[in-house]
């Protein structure tokens, strides 16, 4: 039986966008954890650290998330660790942000100017004190715009989790179309969806890098 | 860990791998190449004195930035046949490749523009040039040279994109891989190759995008 | 300032172009401008006439480089008329492209293409407006950047020249349009002191060719030189307008002279 494309066919996909909505806080949470980690070790004055960590990066930003997200289902198995379809998704999409964030936060750390990390240690400070109570406060401000910007990427790229077969909004969209035989109603309106999602995210990363560059 | 790597039947599907790369190359220089053509229109739109062209550009950017490109390339490829467009796999993947592209690119090439100190505009009118000469000859070098590296970036992260196409069964190089994961049910390696032809792949185009950029830049600067 | 000052011979006075107020290009009738609520031109009325050599100085905010950019329509006047060679600006319709062609301007920061070769710059104009062959605007180009001493470095890029170099290529790619009149907005202020003589020079060659001509500058000794008539502005009105050696020698305003104080005593 057809079906027309109503009410129950929107709550369907309004129930995917929790899943993407939650992949995507999870995705950011241990993803940004991560990224802190990689963004230091690509700062420090330690080398090999720097080196891993630039590959770490470049690896990332240079594949597909689709790629890794099958790599990361694929190879966990491989690794002993057996888990759920979505558990899988998270950590790859966490590994992938943790990449670009690593990318992001190096560039707003080295952003702080030099002369604040040489005033620290001339005060003293080891160099927890200085990254944690100087270098970071400086550089997450200098950061937020980009950041935030990239939170949309992340919420935009939980679609791609549609492809492993996981029911979140996009995989949602798909199984309504299927049944409605009514694709071009199902995908703007799971577009619309999206857009209302994201687009107070762009915003916000439009008007804080407008108050950044207005403070200079 | 008791699994055994083998990589061999992906190696041997080289035949496969070499044909989606090169189609990946080819639907990703073309979609770069007219997305450029399209958001640099956009820009100026969006810069145009004429409320409504402007508005029409920041609508459509915000709409393509604020959406999946996955959901572009199904709205495309099955939603557009119900409005009596009908794309194969290929030409769907190139038109939301090129669509998508352009917004990114609209925003790039703004800020392109906005980083020309007002002088050289004033310098272009002064000589009597028309605007659309001052932007053609004046602005757009410099301007595209400003922001060429985030331009680069956007390049790489469309020509990554590419692998989502695979889903309408574009025949690309992700697609090439399903094939063999299919039937060698080798996956995990299937994966591990995709992704280091990748990276391969975004390091070259990164390489050719610096070639491009040094010999069309090569004037120097202060 | 020293550098033009040794040019001067103080007895001869350049002859003013008074006795052919026909042949007036450029007439502002009433001209006023403003920037929001800032006046910045308050009822502005001034004829340059044919062949007639400038000199606008003022305090700084006075409103002078509004004044030479309401000339070529890089600013937009709220009312009042400029004609500029029989073409009328500020109705609807003017022909802004025309009167920008028949207009040089020299900006105080050059403003060379960054992208484009000296010789480029020089050609970009001519092939595009006058649809000269590339050999044409080549020549032309030649021309004028050998008259400013410059043809040597025509495949260099602006970033290779120095601060006078670029601001002489400047003068030559305005020439280039076969312009009437000449607008300079302090071109030599943005020069470390040993280049200023070297643009001075080359503007005194120009003025000696008879072109019309309209600077903004503070240099005296270059008014003097060249200048028919030295006008003062202050919080955009015209205050004084007189030749330069009534002007230096006797200014009938106190605003001039206090202005005149501090510039001529440091
Ligand atoms: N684009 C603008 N917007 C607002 N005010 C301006 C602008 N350009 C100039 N002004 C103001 O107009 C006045 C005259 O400026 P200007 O003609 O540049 O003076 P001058 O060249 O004599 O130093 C100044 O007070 C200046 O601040
Ligand atoms: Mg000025």
């Amino acid at each position: 039986m057809i079906r027309t494309f109503g009410l129950p066919e929107i709550q369907f996909i309004l129930e995917g966008a929790k899943w993407t909505i939650l992949m995507s806080l999870a995705a950011f949470i241990f993803g940004g954890a991560l990224g802190l980690l990689v963004a230091l070790a690509r700062t420090s004055a330690i080398r090999p650290l720097r080196v891993a960590a630039a590959c770490y990066i470049q690896i990332f930003q240079g594949t597909p998330l689709l790629v890794q997200l099958f790599a990361v289902y694929f190879g966990l198995p491989l690794l002993g660790v057996n888990v759920e379809l979505w558990l899988a998704v998270v950590t790859g999409l966490a590994l992938h942000a943790s990449g670009f964030l690593g990318e992001i936060w190096r560039g707003s750390i080295e952003a702080v100017p030099r002369g604040q990390t040489e005033a620290a240690r001339a005060l003293g400070l080891g160099y927890f004190a200085r990254i944690r109570d100087v270098v970071l406060p400086q550089a997450l401000r200098i950061s937020l715009p980009a950041t935030v910007g990239f939170m949309v990427n992340l919420v935009k790229g939980t679609a791609v989790a549609a492809l492993l077969g996981l029911t979140e909004m996009t995989r949602s969209a798909q199984l309504m179309s299927n049944i409605t035989f009514e694709p071009l109603k199902v995908y703007a309106s799971v577009g619309l969806f999206y857009f209302i999602i994201c687009l107070p995210l762009t915003l916000c990363s439009a008007r804080l890098e407008k108050r950044l560059n207005a403070q200079g | 860990m008791d699994y055994s790597f083998d990589f061999a039947p992906v190696f041997q599907a080289w035949r496969l791998l070499a044909e989606g790369a090169w189609a990946t190359t080819w639907i990703s220089a073309i979609s770069m190449a007219a997305g450029l053509v399209l958001g640099t229109i956009l820009t100026a739109m969006r810069m145009a004195p004429v409320g409504v062209l402007r508005a029409l550009a920041i609508g459509y950017i915000e709409i393509i930035r604020n959406t999946p490109f996955l959901v572009q390339v199904f709205f495309i490829f099955f939603g557009l046949p119900a409005l009596g467009l009908r794309l194969d796999a290929m030409q769907a993947a190139i038109l939301t490749m090129t669509l998508n592209c352009s917004a990114y690119i609209a925003e790039i090439v703004r800020s392109g523009v906005q980083s020309i100190r007002p002088g050289q505009i004033e310098a272009g009118k002064a000589l009597g040039l028309p605007s659309f000469d001052v932007y053609r000859f004046i602005v757009f070098r410099p301007a595209i040279r400003a922001v060429y590296p985030s331009l680069c970036s956007q390049f790489i992260l469309m020509m990554l994109n590419t692998s989502l196409v695979a889903s309408i069964s574009a025949q690309e190089l992700t697609y090439a891989a399903q094939m063999i994961d299919n039937r060698t049910f080798r996956s995990f390696e299937v994966y591990f190759v995709l992704g280091a032809i990748y990276l391969a792949l975004s390091q070259l185009f990164s390489l050719g995008l610096q070639l491009i950029g040094r010999s069309y830049f090569s004037y120097p600067t202060k | 300032m020293s550098a033009v000052a040794a040019r001067i011979r103080p007895d001869q006075n350049p002859q003013a172009v008074t006795d052919h107020p026909a042949q007036a290009t450029i007439t502002m009738s009433a001209v006023n401008k403003w920037y929001g609520k800032m006046h910045v031109l308050r009822d502005i009325d001034l004829r340059v006439n044919k062949g007639e050599h400038l000199v606008l100085c003022g305090p700084s905010g006075s409103g002078k480089s509004t004044l030479i950019r309401c000339i070529n329509a890089l600013e937009e006047i709220q009312s009042g008329t400029i004609e500029v060679n029989g073409n009328v600006l500020g109705r609807k319709g003017a022909k802004v492209d025309h009167i920008r062609r028949d207009v040089g301007m020299v900006f105080q920061q050059f403003n060379l293409f960054p992208h484009l070769t000296v010789l480029q710059n020089c050609m970009l104009a001519p092939r595009r407006i006058h649809r000269a062959t590339e050999a044409e605007a080549r020549d032309k180009a030649m021309h004028f950047l050998e008259q400013v001493h410059i043809a040597e470095h025509g495949h260099k890029y602006p970033a290779q020249l120095s601060g006078g170099q670029q601001q002489r290529v400047a003068i030559a790619r305005a020439l280039c349009m076969g312009p009437q009149v000449m607008l300079f907005d302090e071109p030599t202020s943005a020069l470390d002191p040993e280049m200023v003589k070297e643009v001075l020079d080359t503007m005194i060659g120009l003025a000696d060719q008879g072109i019309t001509m309209i600077c903004v500058t503070h240099e005296m000794g270059f008014a003097r030189a060249v200048a028919h008539r030295v006008i003062f502005m202050d919080r955009g009105e015209i205050i004084e307008s007189a030749p330069p050696s009534e002007f230096f020698g006797a200014p009938k305003h106190e605003r001039t002279r206090a202005f005149l104080g501090q510039i001529l005593n440091h």
